[in-house]
């Protein structure tokens, strides 16, 4: 059974269409693009996946349960995480606080041990530290987990977001233009580093990109998506090749 | 019941006058001017000096408190909430109550907390309408609110002015590029709401002809109320919560309870936001993921 | 490891934040007790005790959770009032006043807080200005339920009414609310040294929270509401945890203020009351818990220091002027170029310490 499996998914903004019969089944451990040009229905896919706006059609299963009409929280308790399109840190916290509010629902004690600073309350936050101060390694950020995420570096703010998802201990990770704003060297150590992640942390990755030859580099299977449907989909080499494709990248 | 309903919508048509003060500022500055409702109160005290002190005739009086009011909105932007244009809302707001506890005591200190008889401008007398009778106050009132309401619909759509301040509040950093002087807009529409509060001040003391230093604070924070349940920043939208909230009250006080007239009229507005969370004639935005 | 020096540290400051509290209070008390305190001076310690946790818990709301409330003073007032009607029907079973006050405390921020979950469920959907309004509305709405509040007490129980008193007491029995005209006679049970101990657990709690997974939830739906929920927390749920607990302590301080006079009354708990704290938050610094302990004494002492050298008349206009003198300079470049010179001085050192290692 596929991890993710989207079926004929559908979203309507009063009268516009921005998703239309999208169709997608993500196997376990993949590694998979959603590539399209701007205002494609990227990014609007994504916010479906999470429960963000409810599609109008369709269905969405994760490990063969529905996960349509429940709440963005609620899906990531399912074991969905994601990073987004414009930076959304907790930007007043410190790094290191901002992963820790990402094992709110992993590694947890009551509102009495909260307020009085008694029972599991410091075994349990030294715990955190420890697995926070471990993610933040992963992407070098260690040495700045004081920092408050606001002053990071652009670059490393895309990273704390990747450190923070990565925290609820997803099943399945979105990530929504990782290297938007970086430059060529960042971007090539980022895809590195999302590699890496796969396999360390195990888990299924789908990120929206809209340079191919970026996503063709690491992605095994890419979804194309324009005006909001399914343009094409197989490995990077068939999709690329595929002229419909191409004419909708360069305009025809 | 008749009778109410006027009353009602005199009543309403004050806090409507002061409603569009709020809106206006709102709309263009992004700021609750919690000072607004004392600047009733100083518009209030100015027509009473005119003519109780200075023996001027009604109409001198109003114009007089129009013109320190416009003056008095003015020179608090400029020098209160100007320098905080770029500031935390908040401390915007914290100092637009500063400015509102700085005049209530400045009017404690030069009139003292003695309540001043307000002789109405309108004069006592009424309208004999079949079996109806209605104070003159009250018909003055009403079409004093209409007028204003015709003359700002105008203002705002017809000419360049108005134009500015509608651009000014869509997108001041836009509007700057297009050449609109931003600075200018804001002052004009503080002396406008501010011009408007003074009116409001006199025809409130007409009505209800008792004078303090915190006549103003009730019916300023109606008045807010009222902008907030017509979706504040909407012109229409303050004329019709004003008049609303004014019916309301009224009613409530007449056939409820008089004792807890204040709170039916604010459970209102809460049910209406929870129904409608940014007013009646409000916008609502929605956030962009 | 760094990270431990770190954290040690910010463990050291609260010791000393603390530390200070509590020289403050012996102080205070030594002074009371060698009648080195004016008397009208003497007579605001537990205001001021009230004022500070008033302060503390808004901060919870404003600061940590990021929510405007202009309503604060109707938890207070359901917290005054519940605390009276406790301490008034145990005069006789509990005689230690210490003791009925901690209990009537207890008992107003149950109350409080169940007020606290009334307001902040239909409050809580709304956004911005809107949300301020409403609990603006709410917290007159609260004032204006208690001012035609009765409430008696006979040998059959307690007695309660709405908008007319529609009971008769038995021979012996008292009101102990009687609408507009509040309560009289009130047995004056409250101490500095309640406030003072009052105002440490209101500390320790709130500190306690905000360095907590709770706390930091709350945190985080202040700072992105969207990426809070992206990362599995409920954010209503956290916003009315907020909300209640931050509600619970002010009916907590509502007691303590209350049980200080011999008269209340609910005009006393307006909206001006929950301005005044409000004003206490933000100067104090929104977030900053030790910023509002120390504005809202300040700021209560400030208008009987303004009397104390003659200038009785002209003190709460100065103090409106200090007040927008004070937003004014908060958020001016001279206080941003101040900053920034005490940055780079910081950084100087820095840099030659490293040098020298």
């Amino acid at each position: 059974m596929a991890l993710l499996e989207v079926t004929d998914l559908g979203i309507s903004f009063g009268g516009l269409r921005a998703v239309d019969e999208l169709n997608m089944c993500i196997e376990k451990g993949a590694l998979v693009g959603l590539i399209g040009p701007n205002g494609a229905g990227k990014t609007t896919a994504f916010n479906m996946l999470t429960g963000v706006y409810r599609p109008t059609d369709g269905g969405i299963r994760l490990d063969g349960e529905n996960i349509v009409g429940k709440k963005p929280h609620e899906i990531c308790k399912m074991g969905i995480a994601r990073t987004f399109q414009n930076i959304r840190l907790f930007d007043k916290l410190s790094v290191l606080d901002n992963v820790k509010v990402g094992f709110h629902n992993d590694i947890t004690y009551t509102l009495p041990e909260s307020l009085f600073h008694i029972g599991s309350y410091h075994k349990k936050e030294k715990m955190m530290d420890e697995k926070a101060m471990e993610i933040l390694k992963v992407f070098d950020l260690d040495g700045q987990w004081d920092y408050k995420a606001a002053n990071l570096p652009y670059g490393k703010q895309r990273k704390l977001e990747i450190s923070r998802a990565l925290a609820t201990e997803p099943k399945l990770l979105l990530l929504d233009e990782p290297a938007a704003g970086m430059n060529p060297n960042e971007t090539a150590e980022l895809m590195e580093t999302i590699e890496l992640v796969r396999k360390e942390f195990d888990v299924t990755v789908l990120l929206i990109e809209h340079d191919m030859k970026l996503v063709s580099g690491i992605c095994e299977y890419l979804y194309v998506l324009n005006f909001g449907r399914l343009l094409a989909e197989g490995t990077p080499s068939e999709v690329l090749s595929n002229p419909e494709v191409v004419t909708a990248y360069l305009g025809g | 019941m008749i009778n109410y309903l006027i009353t009602g919508i005199s009543l309403g048509s004050i806090y409507a006058i002061i409603a569009l003060g709020y809106t206006m500022v709102y709309g263009i500055a992004k700021m609750l001017n919690f000072a607004h409702g004392d600047v009733i109160m100083v518009g209030g005290y100015m027509s009473f000096c005119a003519t109780a002190y200075l023996g001027w005739s009604p109409f001198m009086g109003i114009l007089l408190a129009i013109v320190v009011c416009t003056a008095l909105g003015v020179v608090v932007e400029r020098l209160a909430y100007k320098p905080l244009r770029n500031a935390p809302a908040l401390a915007v707001l914290i100092t637009a109550i500063g400015v509102s506890y700085f005049l209530q005591n400045a009017a404690l200190l030069l009139w003292t907390s003695n309540p001043k008889t307000f002789t109405s401008v309108v004069g006592d007398g009424s309208v004999q309408l079949g079996t109806l009778q209605i104070p003159y106050v009250t018909v003055v009132t009403i079409l004093v609110c209409l007028i204003i309401m015709i003359g700002l619909t105008l203002f705002t759509n017809k000419t360049k002015m108005g134009t500015a301040m509608r651009a000014v509040s869509e997108d001041k950093g836009a509007a700057q590029l297009m050449g609109i002087n931003v600075n200018t807009t804001i002052s004009i529409t503080f002396a406008i709401g501010s011009g408007l509060a003074a009116i409001a001040g006199v025809l409130l003391c007409s009505a209800y002809p008792m004078l303090t230093p915190t006549t103003g604070s009730m019916p300023g924070i109606k008045a807010f109320t009222a902008a907030v349940f017509g979706g504040i920043g909407s012109i229409p939208g303050a004329m019709l919560g004003g008049i609303l909230l004014g019916i309301i009250e009224i009613f409530s006080k007449a056939y409820i309870s008089m004792e807890l007239s204040d709170a039916i009229v604010f459970a209102v507005l809460i049910i209406v936001l929870l129904v409608k969370p940014s007013g009646l004639l409000g916008k609502s935005v929605r956030e962009k993921v | 490891m760094n990270m431990i020096k770190k954290l040690m540290k910010t463990r050291k400051d609260s010791v000393i934040a603390f530390s200070i509290v509590i020289v403050a209070y012996i102080v205070m008390q030594s002074l009371v007790m060698t009648g080195g305190l004016s008397r009208s001076l003497s007579g605001m310690l537990v205001p001021v005790c009230a004022y500070i946790v008033m302060a503390v818990s808004l901060n919870l709301t404003v600061g940590i959770l990021g929510e405007l409330s202009l309503g604060h003073a109707g938890f207070m007032s359901v917290g005054a009032f519940s605390g009276i009607v406790v301490t008034t029907a145990l005069a006789d079973s509990i005689p230690s006043p210490m003791l009925r006050l901690a209990i009537a405390m207890v008992v107003a921020a149950v109350f409080a807080a169940i007020a606290g979950v009334i307001v902040g469920v239909p409050v809580l959907r709304l956004k911005g200005d809107y949300l301020a309004i409403v609990t603006l509305a709410f917290g007159e709405i609260i004032r204006n339920i208690v001012n035609v509040l009765y409430i008696g007490l006979d040998d059959r129980g307690l007695h309660f009414s709405l908008v007319k008193q529609n009971f008769v007491l038995n021979e012996g029995g008292e009101m102990i609310i009687s609408g507009p005209v509040g309560v009289s006679g009130i047995d004056k049970i409250s101490t500095f040294t309640a406030g003072f101990v009052l105002i440490l657990v209101t500390l320790f709690v709130i500190l306690n929270l905000i360095n907590s997974r709770h706390g930091r939830a709350i945190m985080a739906v202040r700072d992105n509401r969207i990426a809070a929920d992206s990362v599995g927390v409920s954010t209503n749920q956290f916003k009315l945890m907020a909300f209640v607990i931050s509600a619970a302590f002010a009916g907590m301080a509502g007691t303590l203020y209350a049980m200080n006079y011999s008269t209340v009354t609910a005009a006393k708990f307006d909206f001006n009351m929950s301005i005044l704290v409000l004003v206490f938050v933000v100067l104090g610094g929104l977030g900053n818990i030790w910023g509002s302990v120390v504005a809202a004494a300040l700021l209560t002492v400030l208008p009987e220091f303004l009397r104390a050298i003659n200038l009785n008349d002209y003190r709460m206009l100065i103090y409106s002027i200090l007040l927008i003198a004070m937003m004014l300079f908060n958020n001016s470049s001279i206080k941003q170029r101040l900053l920034e010179r005490r940055r780079v001085k910081k950084d100087l050192k820095a840099e030659q310490r490293k040098g020298v290692a």
